[in-house]
């Protein structure tokens, strides 16, 4: 019997590379007669452009070129539109991208206004300053609520509102469900932005070979093959004059995938105008306002229930931030907006939203890319709804989720991928009882709880659900060969920032041909090697490219079994193949190697007969009908210092169900970063916006990410429903670990601090905020704590 | 511009002459002067210590100093961990073990910070290995895997 990798926790191919220094990233490419890029970015949010002057700057030795708009000629063009929305009925949606260098107007902090070239990034940062450029500031649009009034400043006049988009999905009759509720509960809810802190930031090398005539671009991008597409387009190339390449990337988090970012139109035009390769890598101030970001949205929202807890329907109206400009579509929007159903049965759903333009970065995915916020606003109604029926926070839950027999089960509103929300499979009563085993809930509230508020200290649980709608189409492809080596490549479109799909991807591939996992090379992320396919987001690589590998590796295997059945003169159905070598079944030494095979495939002599092709090499296309639905519960114990209100995690548990498990090891791994992302959204993370748009925390120093002091172990639990959808069972869980994180430890947080009769409504909580929170408490006192006061 | 000033160092063992502007940084001499581009930067502020390498056998954040301040000192960077045969050494060999890192970006400032803390600290508790690396930032793994190929580090290691 050949070994299986599919399920083993296999150590990852990529490693040594990545520890020895020696894995290529962006920054690591250096090319003969390299000059480098510096951006002049506005420090307003709202201005018009009334003159940029780079004369002086020109001048200064060392300077190569600088590129204003009015330099950029025809090409300067907005973006593209990267998602266009899904065809929901009297949906509005109004159009307006990102351009390469701001013309007339700056709408937001940071956005590029003129490009400096220069024999080296010190020389060409010290010749920004010399860039004279005439603002004339305008009032900002900042906040969301703000954004709709009448007189409000507007970031696009020509749309004559700060409107992006409107989207009203209904299903069932909410009015009705509102009639005959016993409880009605309505709250306003918030949730702020963060960024996405990769700690590799952005950065491009492009490099147009005018003997070749071919552009080669060095991105840190989530989807190299859109890019090459959109660039070829743009710059008036064949795709096949474009290559992009996507070496290592040090994190990608959804920021990574936007289309197009200015930078990533400039330096490919500059560098064939030129006629030299260009690099430049983003500091990390510039990442703080040059990258996309996420998360300000303003729910009001209002569940009616029965008296025995039954969710009888759920209205929810809210705005999205969209920042200044909305390449995206409407992605984040409709995520909360379908999220929100989470894993239970809500006969009757009305969410309208309007996404609105606000002078501040950009908004596009960031991992969860919207899901928090209907989990965050679902979970928190729930959790008022079970203290107004006096019901158990889990009880109230376990009534209202579907059941095993409701799959699949449609939701009647679309999903962002334009198909019904409809979830595949999904099995949710044994996640939660899971869960409350692991984290000993009963245990906890009959016991451990009052002894800890016995003894003045305030501890408190939270238990929350969550689906991810993962793995979207509208496909990925691999191509898989094997060499005369006997070794195996696996080409594939998406780029990789971390997951371990060099590894993964081999395990598939590995059981199929029946070879060492270490023998299988993988490819990602290069358009060279593959050139269709769309990008790695929405936790869909394994689920949708490792597809793909199976199928290729499939092909490849009956391509081997075809030609080893002849060579060995055994019937196809009798030969084996196991440790590189096609066998007859049973007997081991009546075989040939993998790589002899390979030879065969592709003779120098003689003839291949028609109707096969040569070498031992398949290509496949894996394409999903929709996504597959993940799910889990996280739990959480928590201490509060009510003197200083600094929280500390006790316990993290997660119980969640990804389907089919490839390897335990790297989704493991997954989900607790995902926690500590989650962590840091919930309690440490907030970009802080003063009232003209200005970002006052751009720095590692005053934007705080979680460190290893702050982020907990978490204790695992795996339950596996396979996916229906796809030929491995699998359901992605890249972003899983983050989505839920915030509703629990708002739960959490306010069962230990029982006394005060909280309600958290928002998210990031800070020490700060929770303090301020505390201290308004009507019910605010103090615990008495022995000696304390 | 200042004229270029002369330095000599000793990096992994090697020993080189080279002449670099005053306002040079360190990490990117390391990473432009020498193509020891294992030095990853992440910020360039000194927070999150992924520039992280060794001066003098004690941990520095290379974006923080000048390659003139480093002039006569030996420098040990990622590059120089591993065999001349391309042997991890034991601490490399933990993280993959443990699986402790994803994109990979931040890990070589993780190594450095970590290889003088187990040599002065062979048998660390959790929390001194927590307290050590709090310094340094990962986006990726939560930090746990990180931890555990520590531990298993000084259990090879020290002792």
């Amino acid at each position: 019997m050949a070994r299986r990798y599919f399920g083993e926790r296999v150590r990852r191919n990529e490693d040594a590379r990545l520890l020895t220094g020696r894995a290529l990233f962006v920054d690591d490419v250096h090319l003969a007669d390299m000059l480098h890029v510096a951006f002049l970015r506005s420090d307003f949010a709202h201005a018009r452009v009334t003159a940029v002057d780079a004369t002086a700057a020109r001048s200064r030795p060392g300077i190569v070129a600088v590129f204003t708009a009015e330099d950029l000629g025809s090409f300067w063009q907005p973006g593209p539109l990267l998602v266009p929305p899904p065809p929901i009925e009297g949906l509005v949606f109004n159009p307006a991208t990102q351009v390469p260098l701001a013309r007339d107007k700056v709408r937001h902090v940071g956005e590029p206004i003129a490009m400096v070239v220069a024999e080296s990034r010190y020389l060409a940062e010290d010749a920004l300053s010399d860039i004279v450029v005439d603002l004339e500031p305008l009032d900002a649009v900042v906040h969301l609520e703000a954004a709709l009034a009448a007189d409000a400043p507007l970031v696009h006049e020509e749309l004559g509102s700060n409107l992006a988009a409107h989207v009203i999905q209904r299903k069932g009759d909410y009015q009705r469900a509102r009639d005959e509720a016993d409880l009605v509960l309505a709250r306003r809810l918030h949730y702020d932005r963060g960024a996405s802190a990769a700690i590799e930031t952005r950065g491009i090398v492009a490099y147009w070979d005018r003997r070749a005539e071919e552009l080669t671009l060095w991105d840190t991008t989530q989807a190299p093959i859109p890019i090459r597409n959109g660039l070829a387009r743009m710059l008036g190339l064949l795709e096949s004059q474009v290559r992009v390449v996507a070496p290592f990337v040090g994190g990608g988090f959804g920021p990574k995938i936007m289309m197009f970012y200015p930078e990533e139109m400039l330096l490919p035009w500059a560098s064939i105008r030129l006629g030299r390769p260009l690099k430049w890598i983003e500091d990390r101030q510039e990442s703080f306002y040059g990258t996309t970001q996420e998360r300000g949205q303003v729910h009001d929202a209002e569940i009616a229930v029965s008296k025995d807890g039954r969710i009888l329907g759920v209205r929810d109206v809210f705005l999205h931030d969209t920042g200044a400009y909305d390449p995206y579509g409407l992605t984040v929007p409709i995520n909360s907006q379908c999220t929100l159903l989470g894993p239970y049965r809500v006969p009757a759903y009305d969410s309208e939203f309007r996404a609105v333009f606000t002078n501040k970065p950009t908004v596009t995915p960031v991992r969860g890319a919207g899901r928090q916020h209907g989990v965050f606003v679902m979970e928190r109604l729930l959790d008022l709804a079970a203290k107004g029926l006096a019901i158990d926070r889990t009880e109230i839950r376990k009534i209202n989720y579907l059941s095993p027999e409701e799959f699949p089960h449609d939701h009647e509103i679309l999903f962002q991928d334009s198909a019904p929300l409809v979830y595949d499979s999904g099995n949710y009563h044994p996640i939660i009882e899971k869960a409350e085993e692991l984290v000993g809930y009963r245990q906890f509230l009959d016991a451990d709880q009052p002894r800890h508020r016995a003894a003045g200290h305030c501890v408190g649980l939270g238990i929350v659900s969550y689906v991810e709608g993962t793995g979207i189409g509208p496909y990925e492809g691999a191509r898989v060969t094997v060499e005369p080596s006997g070794q195996v490549r696996v080409a594939t479109g998406v780029g990789t920032q971390g997951q371990g799909h060099f590894t993964v991807f081999a395990q598939i591939v590995a059981d199929v041909l029946g070879v060492d996992v270490e023998e299988v090379h993988v490819i990602t992320g290069d358009t060279r090697e593959f050139h269709w396919g769309t990008g790695t987001f929405a936790s869909r690589g394994v689920v949708v490219a490792g597809s793909a590998c199976y199928e290729a590796a499939k092909r490849v295997r009956s391509k081997i079994v075809e030609l080893a059945s002849a060579t060995l003169e055994v019937a196809p159905h009798d030969v084996e193949l196991s440790e590189g070598r096609a066998h007859a079944k049973g007997a081991p030494s009546r075989g040939i190697d993998l790589g002899e095979l390979a030879v065969r495939a592709n003779p120098l002599r003689g003839a291949v007969r028609p109707g096969t092709e040569p070498g031992l090499e398949a290509t496949a296309y894996f394409g999903p009908d929709r996504g597959s639905t993940a799910a889990g519960v996280h739990a959480m114990i928590v201490e509060v210092d009510p003197e200083t209100a600094m929280v500390e995690i006790k316990r993290y548990v997660v119980v969640h169900d990804c389907g089919k498990v490839i390897n335990p090891l790297l989704v493991e791994a997954q989900v607790q970063g995902g926690v500590a992302h989650g962590i840091g959204n919930a309690f440490y993370e907030q970009l802080v916006f003063d009232d003209s748009g200005q970002l006052l925390n751009a720095s590692f120093m005053d934007y705080l990410l979680p460190t290893a002091t702050d982020v907990p172990s978490v204790e695992m639990g795996h339950l596996e429903t396979p996916s229906p959808l796809n030929p491995l069972g699998v359901k992605g869980v890249g972003e899983a670990g983050a989505i839920p994180t915030g509703a629990v430890f708002a739960q959490a947080v306010e069962d230990a601090l029982h006394d005060y009769d909280l309600e958290i409504l928002e998210m990031p909580l800070s020490p700060n905020r929770l303090f301020q929170l505390m201290g308004e408490s009507t019910r605010g006192k103090r615990p008495t704590n022995g000696g304390a006061g | 511009m200042s004229e270029a000033i002369s330095i000599s160092v000793t990096v992994n063992g090697q020993q080189l002459e080279r002449s670099v502007e005053p306002r040079t940084l360190l990490s990117d001499f390391l990473r432009y002067e020498l193509h020891l581009t294992g030095t990853h930067v992440g910020c360039e502020h000194g927070v999150c210590g992924a520039c992280t390498v060794l001066v003098s056998g004690e941990a520095v954040r290379s974006c923080l100093m000048f390659a003139v301040q480093a002039a006569g000192k030996e420098i040990l960077t990622v590059e120089g961990l591993s065999g001349s045969d391309g042997t991890l050494h034991p601490l490399q060999a933990a993280f993959r073990e443990a699986h402790g890192l994803q994109c990979g970006f931040c890990t070589p400032g993780f190594l450095m910070t970590l290889l003088p803390f187990l040599s002065e600290n062979p048998a660390p508790s959790e929390s001194a290995i927590r307290k050590a690396i709090s310094g340094n930032l990962c986006r990726c793994t939560g930090y746990q895997n990180i931890v555990e190929a520590a531990k298993i580090a000084a259990e090879r290691v020290g002792g």
